[in-house]
């Protein structure tokens, strides 16, 4: 790189508390106009908190924000767009029933009294076409893909002027080959001179398309660095500590075993679903699951996975096809039959279908068996037994909680989680369907959650396993099958495929089965 | 069916959608800014006594109409106040307004009660206009509030469709978040918009009192908040659906009238019911989940705007 002009950006000593937790301190970051700046750590380490500051959601509690030398106040959102720095949510912040120039056009253009569509189209094709994105300015957001509503939110900060991008988590949602493409658009905005930030947690990708990496950690930086100096040991240190990796070499062994496997004991034949809108968003999947294996289900979210869980815990009903646990004919079953068959959920919203939050850690422990003798007599609760048995539960799965009385809502994501589990497992499933199960969890819980898993497998349990981390599928996983607009493209075993593969099947590249 | 009493029945279906219309076209203003107002019959109850009283003791169209815009504007801040600015629960609020509007007007209104107020907005023909067989008479010799709601109808569907504004507010009831983070102040566009709701509502109220009976009695406006709120969900929040939906509601309580003559048998109350049994059917079928497709509601109605929590 030439020499480096004067920093665009610079944040100084930045400190935010909410409450008594510390989000950020004393954080210092500057970003050169020409640069990719990647703002890497884990789920909690402070990154969307320094950004939300920046952009003028949060107001810190100490330090000051220089931009093109000044000293800056950034109060609200309108005033960080109005020095031109934008965001990309990881939510996108679009409306579905507008139009993609009518989202553009909220934020910026001339503010007519009338609506020029024509005028307002044109416009949009040419700031994307200088970028080389693709969009089509009259179709309405809800009829985009995930790709292109976030290549709309681009637009959208690059019709305002955003001379400073931040993109939170821009890859999280896309395929392999989308992530690049999109990565690619970064850099041709970085040459033309706009300085692009992004956060991320994942390194192979930071190293690849970064020109600078900060490290975030508990709050605060722990490491700033070129890309070009950047290795995954520096990386993998700074970003999680002194804290060793799990040991998976144990399990990994046992994956593949065959002998572990027992016989077929899941099986669905060429089953169709329709989504909340009524459309198709299962077409025809046949998989089956055996005994003690776990089945990984990979692809981009939003592919039909929701749907597919829903339908196996019988949330969803299905419109063709069959689906058997043990020979019994499950498709028309009520969601209490698939319960009493051996089936469990852990759905993917942890928090609005599987735990009640301001419900207490007891109350939710019994949630599904609160029709049995153990913990209610007439009608009227067993408050012992249920708080003896929850209190087991916590101290088996560790699960740490600020009282058995308190709403399961005040506890951390983790510990969530494996309440959640702990409950779904004591029923002693033949069958586990977790919908990414691991999401938003820091390194240490997410551990302990595939623990339980694999723990659960060698005792025989099914397990269907839905997660956008191809790694961890990979590590999990005896077979891969791959999601991808409701169809189910291939099966693979996991030793006999490899992330390529599998990254362009969740294109929608269909591969023979083998 | 005579000419004179298919005239007779367009025409007091025309006044009845009007006397909806107010109400309907406020509320999906309302709505569409993400608030729900269900008060309505309480506010068009607060805007019927308010004119009616004026017009008795002042004698003055343009006053009377004056101070229901006044009241209106009040009820509406009110309900802002407590749903924006308080971020209460919209349905209790809306629950409040019924119950609160219902009894001071009954309270406000006994002074008036059977008065006549010797006052009401009459009929003034266009020229021309009025002259066209059956349609004329029936759409064009009616009073200045109908030929009012004739222009609010277009002026509002273009505002929502082909306006910058509109645009804002179509988004402002589906995410407020983004808007916000557009730099638009969400709490003032829905201060206004609940506002100009409640304004219209009251106006409704008045049509009913000045336009329509022409006098003033305890809950006269005999549930036609309650059908507005109706109309808003089954016109899926677009005013020219609305008003067909208005007329249809205007066309079956009338007709129910004229029939019941011819069926003495029957109790009257039967004939009376009708428009309240098609809101119900109406509804049943415009969103209900039939084959999967639903109506939809902006996304983020009744849900309040906070800042901090996202």
């Amino acid at each position: 790189m030439e020499v480096k002009k004067s920093p665009v950006l610079e944040m100084k000593h930045i400190t935010k508390t909410f409450g008594s937790v510390t989000a950020n301190r004393d954080v210092s970051l500057s970003v050169y106009p020409g640069e990719i700046h990647a703002l890497l750590g884990e789920n909690g380490a402070g990154k969307s908190t320094l950004m939300n500051i920046l952009t003028g959601i949060y107001a810190p509690d100490g330090g000051e924000i220089i931009y093109k030398g000044k000293h800056r106040d950034i109060h609200s959102p309108k005033d960080a767009v109005a020095l031109g720095i934008g965001m990309v949510h990881q939510h996108f912040r679009l409306i579905p029933t507008l139009t993609v120039a009518e989202n553009v056009f909220l934020y910026s253009g001339k503010k007519t009294f009338f609506l020029h569509r024509d005028e307002m189209e044109k416009e949009i094709r040419e700031c994307s076409s200088q970028y080389n994105l693709q969009v089509s300015p009259e179709a309405y957001v809800w009829q985009l893909s995930v790709g292109e509503q976030q290549r709309v939110e681009i637009v959208k900060l690059l019709h305002q002027g955003a001379e400073v991008l931040i993109l939170d988590e821009p890859s999280a949602v896309l395929t392999p080959q989308e992530a690049q493409s999109m990565f690619d658009t970064l850099r041709r905005m970085a040459d033309s001179g706009k300085a692009v930030i992004v956060i991320s947690h994942k390194m192979n990708e930071v190293m690849t398309n970064a020109d600078r990496i900060t490290v975030l950690k508990n709050g605060m930086v722990e490491d700033t660095m070129p890309a070009s100096e950047a290795t995954v040991a520096r990386l993998t240190s700074a970003v999680v500590g002194e804290r060793t990796l799990p040991q998976q070499t144990t399990e990994d062994a046992e994956r593949g075993d065959q002998g572990r496997l027992g016989e077929e004991i899941f099986v669905m034949e060429n089953v169709s679903a329709l989504n909340d809108r009524g459309l198709p968003a299962l077409k025809g999947v046949s998989l089956s699951v055996r005994a003690g294996e776990i089945f990984g289900i990979a692809g981009v979210a939003g592919n039909g996975q929701r749907e597919l869980s829903e339908v196996i815990a019988g949330l969803r009903p299905v419109t063709e096809g069959s689906l058997t646990l043990s020979g019994k004919e499950l498709s028309k079953a009520s969601v209490k039959e698939h319960i009493r068959e051996g089936i469990a959920l852990i759905p993917e919203d942890r928090l609005q279908t599987g735990l009640v939050p301001e419900l207490s850690f007891v109350q939710n422990v019994i949630l599904k068996k609160s029709d049995s003798e153990r913990y209610s007599r007439n009608g009227i609760l067993q408050e012992k037994a249920m708080h003896a048995d929850a209190a087991e539960y916590a101290a088996r799965y560790d699960i740490r909680h600020g009282g058995l009385d308190l709403p399961v809502g005040l506890m951390s994501g983790g510990n969530q989680q494996k309440l959640l589990f702990a409950r779904e497992v004591s029923g002693k499933p033949r069958l586990i369907v977790a919908a990414y199960p691991v999401r938003g969890l820091d390194i240490g819980a997410a551990e302990s959650i595939r623990g339980i898993l694999r723990e659960q497998s060698r005792q025989g349990t099914a397990i269907v396993f839905i997660s956008e981390e191809l790694e961890e599928i990979f590590s999990m996983c005896d077979r891969i099958g791959v999601l991808c607009d409701g169809e189910l493209m291939g099966i693979r075993a996991a030793g006999e495929t490899d992330l390529k593969e599998i990254g362009r099947m969740m294109s929608g590249e269909r591969e023979e089965t083998v | 069916m005579s000419t004179a009493l298919l005239i007779s029945i367009i025409s007091t279906a025309v006044v009845y959608a009007a006397t909806v219309l107010y109400a309907a076209v406020g509320e999906i203003f309302s709505q569409r800014a993400g608030v729900m107002n269900l008060g309505l019959e309480g506010i068009m109850l607060m805007g019927a006594v308010s004119g009616y009283m004026v017009a008795v003791y002042q004698q003055n169209l343009f006053l009377a109409m004056c101070v229901v815009i006044l009241v209106g504007a009040a009820l509406g801040l009110v309900f802002s106040f407590l749903t924006v600015t308080m971020q209460a629960d919209q349905t209790v609020c809306g629950m409040a307004m019924l119950t609160f509007g219902t009894g001071l007007s009954g309270f406000l209104g006994k002074s008036v009660a059977g008065v006549n107020a010797d006052l009401a907005f009459e009929p003034i023909p266009i020229p021309v206009l009025s002259r066209i067989p059956v349609l004329g008479p029936s759409l064009f010799s009616q009073n200045i509030l109908v030929y009012l709601i004739y222009l609010i109808i277009p002026l509002s569907m273009i505002y929502i469709y082909k306006t910058r504004a509109g645009m804002i507010l179509r988004a402002l009831g589906e995410n407020p978040a983004a808007l916000d983070s557009a730099g638009y102040n969400v709490y003032a566009l829905r201060y206004a918009y609940v506002i100009f709701g409640s304004i219209m509502t009251a106006v409704g109220g008045a049509v009913v009192s000045l336009a329509y009976t022409n006098f003033w009695s305890d809950g006269m406006t005999s549930g036609k908040g309650w059908i507005a709120v109706a109309l808003v969900v089954f016109s899926a929040w677009n005013p020219l659906t609305a008003t067909f939906g208005a007329m249809l509601f205007g066309a079956i309580s009338i007709i129910g009238i004229d029939v019941q003559t011819l069926f003495p048998s029957v109790p009257s109350q039967v004939f009376a019911a009708l428009p309240y049994i098609a809101t119900i059917i109406v509804l049943i079928f415009t969103t209900g989940n039939f084959g999967g497709r639903r109506s939809s509601a902006p996304a983020a109605l009744t849900i309040p705007y906070d800042r901090e929590k996202r």
